[in-house]
C-alpha cells in the first residue's frame, strides 16, 4: 500500500490507541475451583483480550462450593455481570427466572453446530448455554485387581449388567479382601447424587420426569423399573458393598475398594497413578444399556448485560476448537467438539483417554431440561439418602414424587403444558 | 433495682437508645415483618411469575393435621391378609386415593390399636418431625453442655497452675467456625475409621463395636448434641466463670467455720450464689440449641431418615434450596411464635415460682 | 510431709482431671492443625490411629504455601480483621448505651423495649437473611471515589454490609443489661450529687467500671463477625471485600483437598484464638479486682 495511506493508518492507530476507543470492559463471574482449571482459564481470557482491542474481558472468582447461592443472591436484586459460568442443570431454571438470554441468534451457527450435547444448555428448544468440556462417568478399577478376584474386566461393547456387577461384588466381599468392594463416591453431595444415579434410572427405562411433557412424574419416578434401580441401591448398602458414610473419596486409590464410580475429571490422576493397570469401564446397564449423565460447567449470557456483541465475540472465542483443546491439554477433561478432540494428545481417535469421548457420545444423556430441575435434584438427592438409610423404596420414591409434584403444582407447571394428544396413562 | 434519674429527658433517652434501636429496627424488625408479609403470599426465590396473595395457604400446609384409622387388607372372606411382618395393610398412597378428603396429605406417625392402624396424616409431617428433633436436641444439649460448663468454671477456678493454659484450651472450640468444626467432626464420626469408634474398640476390646454415628437415626442427633456441647461449652464456662467470681469469699469462710464440708459448701453457697448466673446461660443454651442449623448442614443434611432435620434447616431447604420463600418464612415465623410463647410461658412459671 | 507435697498431692487428682478434659476439648482441633501439615494421603492412613493428632515424619507447610498461592487470603484475613474491630468497637458502643438506657433510666416503653430485645435473641439469621438481602441491594451509600462523593444504591460488595446490619446485637444488650442492674444505685447518687448528667455518669464511671462484661460483649461480638458465612456469601460476589470463611469453599469442588482445606481452617482459626487470649487476661484480672460485687 501507498506511503499516504501507510501513514494515515498510523495516524488512525495511535489516535485510537490514545484513547479514544479504549476497550469496553466486560465483566464475568466463574465459579472458583483453583486447580489447573483456574489457570487455564486465566489464559484463555488474556489470549481473548490481547487477541483483540475492542473488548477487555475481566473475570471474578467466586468459591464453587457456594456459587449456587451466591449468583441467586445476586440475580434476586440484579446485580449479574454480563457474562457468568452456571453448573448446566441449573440453566432452564436461570432461563426461566428470566436471568439469562439465548444464544441462538448471538453466536455463529458455525461455532455452536460441532458441539455434542453436553456442551449445550437448551431450554424450550432454545440454546442458553455452551461449555467447553464435559465429564462422564466410569467404573474405575485395576486390572490386576480384577484378574485377581477373577471377575472380567467390561468393555463399551459388553459393559456389566447391573447383576452382574451385583454378583461380582458380593463374590468379592465373601472373600474379605475388601471391606467395602464399591466406591460410590459417597463423601460428595448436593449434585454428585443426581448426576451419577439418575442415569441409573434412564439405564432401567425410568427417568426423574416424563421428558414428553415434563410434567409427569408419577409413574416414571416410582413406576416398576425405578422401584428396582432404587431397591439395587438400597441393597448396595444393607449388604455393605459400599460404605454409607465414607470419610473420604480415596478408597480406591489407596485399595480399599476394588471399583469406583466417579467422574471422569479423575482419569489424569489415576492414569498416572496406575498406568497401564487402569481399567475404565462403562457404568452398568440396568437393561436399556449404560447410561452417563452429560454437560458440566457452561458459560451463559445476562439479559442485563449491556455488551452482547463483546459477550458473543468471547464465546466464540472459547468454544473455538483451538482453545477447547487447551483446556481439556491443561484440565484433562473431556472436549465437547470432535474437531477439538482430535487436536488433543489424549482424546483424539485412537489415544488412550478416547474411551471418554466414545462414552460422552455413545451414552450421554443430559439431565431433564426443565426449570425444575433443582426440586427434582433436591427431592431425588433425598430419596437416595433415605434409601441409604434404611427406608422402605417405594416410600422413598413415593415421597419424592410428592414434593416433585407439589413444587410443579406450585409453579404453575413452569410453564409447561399436556400436549393435547396424551398417551393414556 | 431502683432507676435513680427519674423520669429523663427525652433526648438523653433517644441519644443512648437511639441508635442501636434503629439499627434493630432497620435490619433485624424491618426484615422479620417482610418475611411475615411474605408468609401470606407464594412468593418465590427466582421466577418470573409475579408474588400473589394467597391468604392462609402456607399456613394450612404447615399445620394441617388429621388422624386416619386405616383397616387392614381383607381377602374375600373378609379375614385379615397376614405375611411374615403381621398384618398387610395398605399403602398410604392406596388409602390416600380412596379418601379425597386426605388429597396432600402424607403419614407421619403410626401405630397399630388392634387390628387397625392410627395414622397421624399432615400435609407437611417433615414440619412435626422437625418439631420434635428440635425439642429432642435442645433437651439433650441443655443439661450436657451447662453441666460440663459449670464443671469446667469450678475447675479452672482453682488456684491449680496452668489454669489459664486450660481455660483456653477449653475455650478453643468456641472460636471455631461451624463449619470448620463440623466438618473434622465428622471425620472423626466416621464408623470405621473415626478417633471415636477407634477409642471404644480399644476400651472395650470388642472390634465390632462403634455405631454408625451419622449413619443411624437412633445415634444421629445425640451425636450433633455432644458436637454442640463440645462447641458452646467454653463459653458458657466463661460465664460461670464470672458469676463464681463474684460469690463473696466471705461466704466461703463462713460456711467453712459452719463446718460445711466441700460438697455442701457447693450446695449452700455456691449454686444459690450462681442463680441467675445459671438461668442467663439456661436460657441463652436454649435459645442457640433452637437456632441449629450449620451442623446439620454439613454433617448429616437432615438425616438420616429425618432424624435430624431441625426447624431452621426445614425452613432453609424449603425457602433457599427448593426455592418456596412464601412457606420458608411461615415455617420460621411460626417456630418463632412458638418459642416466644415457650418463654414466655417459663418466666410466667418461674416468677410464679419466685413468689412463693 | 510438707505441705508443698500436700497441697501438690491433692491437686495431683484435679489436674489429671483438667489434662484429660483439655485433651477431649482440644482433640478436634489439633487433628485440624496436625493435618494442615500433612499430604491427603497421609490424613486417611492416619484416620484412625493416635497420629491423627500429630504431624507425621514427612510434615510440610506445603498446603499452607498452597492455599496462599490458590487464594487471596491475606486480603481476605485483613477484611475480616478491619470487619470484626468495626463490629467490636461499634457495638460495644452501641449495645452497652441502649442497656444502659434500659436499666438506669426512666422512660416509657422501656419494658416493651425491653421484651422485644430478648425476643429478637431467639431469630435465627436464617429466617431473615433474605429480606435483608432484598433490603440492602435498595440502601444508598455515599462513597467517595476519585475524589469526590458519590451516591449509590446497594450496598452489595462492600465491608459495610457486613458490619452495619451486625453491630446492634440482642444477646450483647442482654448481657450489659444484667450486668448494668447489679451495679450499685450508691455510684448514681454520687454522680448525681457532682451534678452529673447521664453522658458523664455512663461514660466516665459505669463503662470504666464494666471490664469484664465489655471484653465478654467484644468476645461474642468479635467471634460472631469472624465466623461470618452465610451473608458475605450472598451480599459479596467480588474478592475485594470478601472475608475469610466463604473463601474456604474453594476448596471443596471435584477434588477436595483436605489438607489445603485444614491448613485453611488452622489459618482463619488461630487469629482468633489470640485475640481471645489478649482479652482473657484483662476479664480475669478486672473480675478479680472490680470489688463492685463485694
Amino acid at each position: 500500500m501507498s506511503r499516504k495511506t501507510l501513514a494515515a493508518l498510523a495516524m488512525l492507530a495511535t489516535l485510537s490507541g490514545a484513547g479514544m476507543a479504549a476497550p469496553t470492559e466486560i465483566k464475568v463471574w466463574r465459579h472458583d475451583t483453583g486447580d489447573a482449571e483456574m489457570v487455564a482459564s486465566r489464559d484463555m481470557v488474556e489470549r481473548f483480550n490481547r487477541s483483540q482491542a475492542k473488548w477487555r474481558v475481566v473475570v471474578e472468582s467466586i468459591p464453587q462450593g457456594s456459587y449456587t447461592e451466591s449468583i441467586t443472591a445476586a440475580s434476586l436484586v440484579g446485580q449479574l455481570p454480563c457474562l457468568m459460568t452456571i453448573d448446566q442443570p441449573a440453566v432452564p431454571n436461570f432461563a426461566w427466572a428470566g436471568n439469562i438470554r439465548p444464544l441462538d441468534d448471538l453466536l455463529p451457527e458455525s461455532v455452536v453446530r460441532p458441539l455434542l450435547p453436553g456442551g449445550r444448555g437448551t431450554y424450550r428448544g432454545r440454546l442458553y448455554s455452551v461449555g467447553q468440556f464435559d465429564v462422564v462417568l466410569a467404573l474405575f478399577a485395576r486390572r490386576s485387581a480384577l484378574v485377581a478376584e477373577g471377575a472380567r474386566v467390561a468393555t463399551v461393547e459388553q459393559p456389566y449388567s447391573a447383576q452382574e456387577l451385583r454378583d461380582i461384588l458380593l463374590k468379592v466381599k465373601h472373600t474379605g479382601h475388601y471391606r467395602y468392594p464399591l466406591d460410590l463416591n459417597g463423601k460428595a453431595k448436593g449434585e454428585w447424587v443426581s448426576y451419577a444415579f439418575s442415569p441409573w434410572l434412564q439405564s432401567a427405562g425410568a427417568d426423574l420426569v416424563d421428558r414428553n411433557d415434563y410434567l409427569r412424574v408419577d409413574g416414571v419416578l416410582n413406576g416398576g423399573p425405578a422401584l428396582g434401580v432404587a431397591r439395587y441401591y438400597a441393597r448396595l448398602f444393607k449388604d455393605k458393598l459400599a460404605e454409607r458414610n465414607p470419610a473420604d473419596e480415596k478408597g480406591f486409590e489407596q485399595g480399599r475398594s476394588l471399583i469406583q464410580y466417579t467422574g471422569s475429571w479423575k482419569a489424569r490422576d489415576y492414569a498416572e497413578r496406575f498406568g497401564d493397570d487402569l481399567v475404565v469401564m462403562p457404568p452398568p446397564d440396568f437393561g436399556h444399556g449404560p447410561r452417563v449423565g452429560a454437560a458440566s460447567w457452561q458459560w451463559a449470557v445476562s439479559r442485563s448485560c449491556p455488551h452482547a456483541a463483546g459477550a458473543a465475540a468471547f464465546l466464540s472465542h472459547v468454544l473455538s476448537a483451538s482453545e477447547m483443546a487447551e483446556m481439556s491439554r491443561m484440565t484433562g477433561l473431556v472436549p465437547v467438539s470432535a474437531a477439538a478432540a482430535a487436536m488433543t494428545e489424549h482424546y483424539r481417535p485412537g489415544s488412550d483417554w478416547r474411551v471418554y469421548f466414545d462414552f460422552a457420545a455413545r451414552y450421554a444423556q443430559p439431565r431433564p431440561a426443565t426449570p425444575a430441575y433443582p426440586a427434582i435434584s433436591a427431592a431425588f438427592e433425598k430419596a437416595m439418602a433415605d434409601l441409604r438409610g434404611g427406608k422402605e423404596p417405594a416410600e422413598a420414591m413415593d415421597e419424592a414424587v410428592e414434593a416433585i409434584e407439589y413444587d410443579l403444582a406450585r409453579n404453575n407447571g413452569y410453564g409447561f403444558t399436556r400436549p393435547k394428544a396424551v398417551a393414556s396413562k | 433495682m431502683k432507676t435513680l434519674l427519674g423520669r429523663d429527658h427525652p433526648l438523653a433517652v433517644g441519644g443512648f437508645a437511639g441508635p442501636a434501636l434503629i439499627l434493630f429496627a432497620a435490619f433485624i424488625l424491618a426484615p422479620l415483618l417482610l418475611a411475615a408479609a411474605a408468609t401470606f403470599t407464594n412468593h418465590r426465590l427466582v421466577s418470573p411469575e409475579p408474588t400473589r396473595y394467597v391468604g392462609l395457604d402456607n399456613y394450612k400446609r404447615l399445620l394441617a393435621l388429621q388422624v386416619v384409622t386405616v383397616e387392614p387388607l381383607r381377602d374375600g372372606a373378609g379375614a385379615v391378609l397376614r405375611d411374615e411382618d403381621g398384618m398387610r395393610f395398605p399403602t398410604w398412597r392406596q388409602t390416600r386415593s380412596e379418601r379425597p378428603a386426605l388429597a396432600g396429605y402424607r403419614a407421619a406417625w403410626q401405630f397399630g390399636l388392634g387390628e387397625r392402624r392410627i395414622v397421624l396424616a399432615a400435609t407437611d409431617p417433615l414440619f412435626y418431625r422437625s418439631l420434635i428433633n428440635t425439642f429432642l436436641f435442645a433437651l439433650l444439649v441443655l443439661p450436657l453442655q451447662c453441666g460440663v460448663a459449670l464443671g469446667l468454671a469450678l475447675l479452672v477456678n482453682q488456684r491449680i497452675a496452668g489454669r489459664i493454659f486450660f481455660r483456653t484450651v477449653y475455650f478453643a472450640p468456641v472460636v471455631t467456625s461451624m463449619v470448620v468444626a463440623s466438618i473434622v467432626w465428622s471425620f472423626m464420626l466416621n464408623t470405621d475409621r473415626g478417633m471415636i469408634n477407634e477409642l471404644l474398640r480399644t476400651l472395650t476390646g470388642n472390634p465390632d463395636v462403634g455405631p454408625d454415628w451419622l449413619g443411624e437415626s437412633r445415634y444421629a442427633m445425640p451425636a450433633i448434641a455432644i458436637m454442640s456441647a463440645w462447641q458452646g461449652a467454653g463459653f458458657q464456662m466463661l460465664v460461670f466463670l464470672a458469676g463464681l467470681q463474684s460469690i463473696s469469699p466471705e461466704l466461703y469462710e463462713a460456711a467453712t467455720l459452719m463446718g460445711a464440708n466441700a460438697w455442701q459448701r457447693f450446695v449452700h453457697v455456691t449454686l444459690p450464689g450462681l442463680r441467675n448466673t445459671i438461668v442467663f446461660v439456661m436460657v441463652s443454651t436454649m435459645l442457640m440449641a433452637f437456632g441449629l442449623f450449620t451442623q446439620v448442614d454439613v454433617m448429616t443434611a437432615g438425616g438420616p431418615l429425618d432424624s435430624t432435620t431441625t426447624v431452621v434447616y426445614h425452613a432453609v431447604r424449603s425457602g433457599f434450596k427448593q426455592q418456596d420463600i412464601g412457606y420458608g418464612s411461615t415455617i420460621t415465623l411460626v417456630f418463632f411464635g412458638i418459642v416466644l410463647l415457650a418463654s414466655a410461658l417459663q418466666r410466667f412459671l418461674a416468677s410464679k415460682g419466685a413468689d412463693k | 510431709m510438707n505441705a508443698f507435697l500436700r497441697k501438690a498431692l491433692l491437686c495431683a487428682p484435679l489436674f489429671i482431671l483438667m489434662g484429660l478434659l483439655g485433651l477431649v476439648f482440644a482433640a478436634p482441633l489439633l487433628f485440624m492443625f496436625a493435618s494442615s501439615f500433612k499430604h491427603d494421603d497421609a490424613i486417611f492412613s492416619d484416620l484412625s490411629s493416635w497420629s491423627a493428632y500429630v504431624p507425621d515424619a514427612g510434615w510440610s507447610m506445603a498446603n499452607y504455601a498452597a492455599i496462599f498461592e490458590r487464594s487471596n487470603l491475606p486480603l481476605f484475613l485483613f477484611n475480616s480483621t478491619l470487619i470484626a474491630l468495626a463490629v467490636v468497637v461499634g457495638g460495644i458502643l452501641v449495645n452497652s448505651m441502649l442497656a444502659f438506657s434500659l436499666s438506669r433510666m426512666r422512660w416509657r416503653g422501656r419494658g416493651a423495649v425491653l421484651s422485644v430485645v430478648v425476643g429478637m435473641m431467639i431469630i435465627p439469621f436464617e429466617v431473615i437473611a433474605i429480606p435483608l438481602l432484598s433490603l440492602v441491594a435498595r440502601l444508598p451509600w455515599l462513597g467517595i471515589e476519585q475524589g469526590a462523593l458519590t451516591l449509590h444504591i446497594g450496598w452489595f460488595n462492600s465491608l459495610h454490609v457486613q458490619i452495619i446490619p451486625f453491630l446492634a446485637n440482642a444477646f450483647c444488650v442482654f448481657l450489659f443489661y444484667q450486668f448494668f442492674r447489679d451495679i450499685p444505685p450508691e455510684l448514681d447518687e454520687a454522680a448525681k450529687m457532682d451534678g452529673a448528667g447521664p453522658w458523664a455518669l455512663f461514660f466516665r464511671i459505669i463503662l470504666p467500671n464494666s471490664r469484664p462484661v465489655i471484653a465478654t460483649a467484644a468476645i461474642v461480638l468479635f467471634i460472631a463477625a469472624w465466623n461470618q458465612y452465610l451473608w458475605p456469601i450472598m451480599v459479596v460476589q467480588g474478592e475485594a471485600a470478601r472475608p475469610v470463611q466463604p473463601g474456604i469453599q474453594q476448596f471443596f469442588g471435584r477434588s477436595n483437598s483436605w489438607g489445603q482445606i485444614m491448613a485453611y481452617a488452622s489459618v482463619v482459626t488461630l487469629p482468633v484464638l489470640a485475640v481471645f487470649l489478649a482479652f482473657q487476661r484483662q476479664f480475669v484480672a478486672s473480675v478479680a479486682g472490680s470489688g463492685i460485687k463485694g
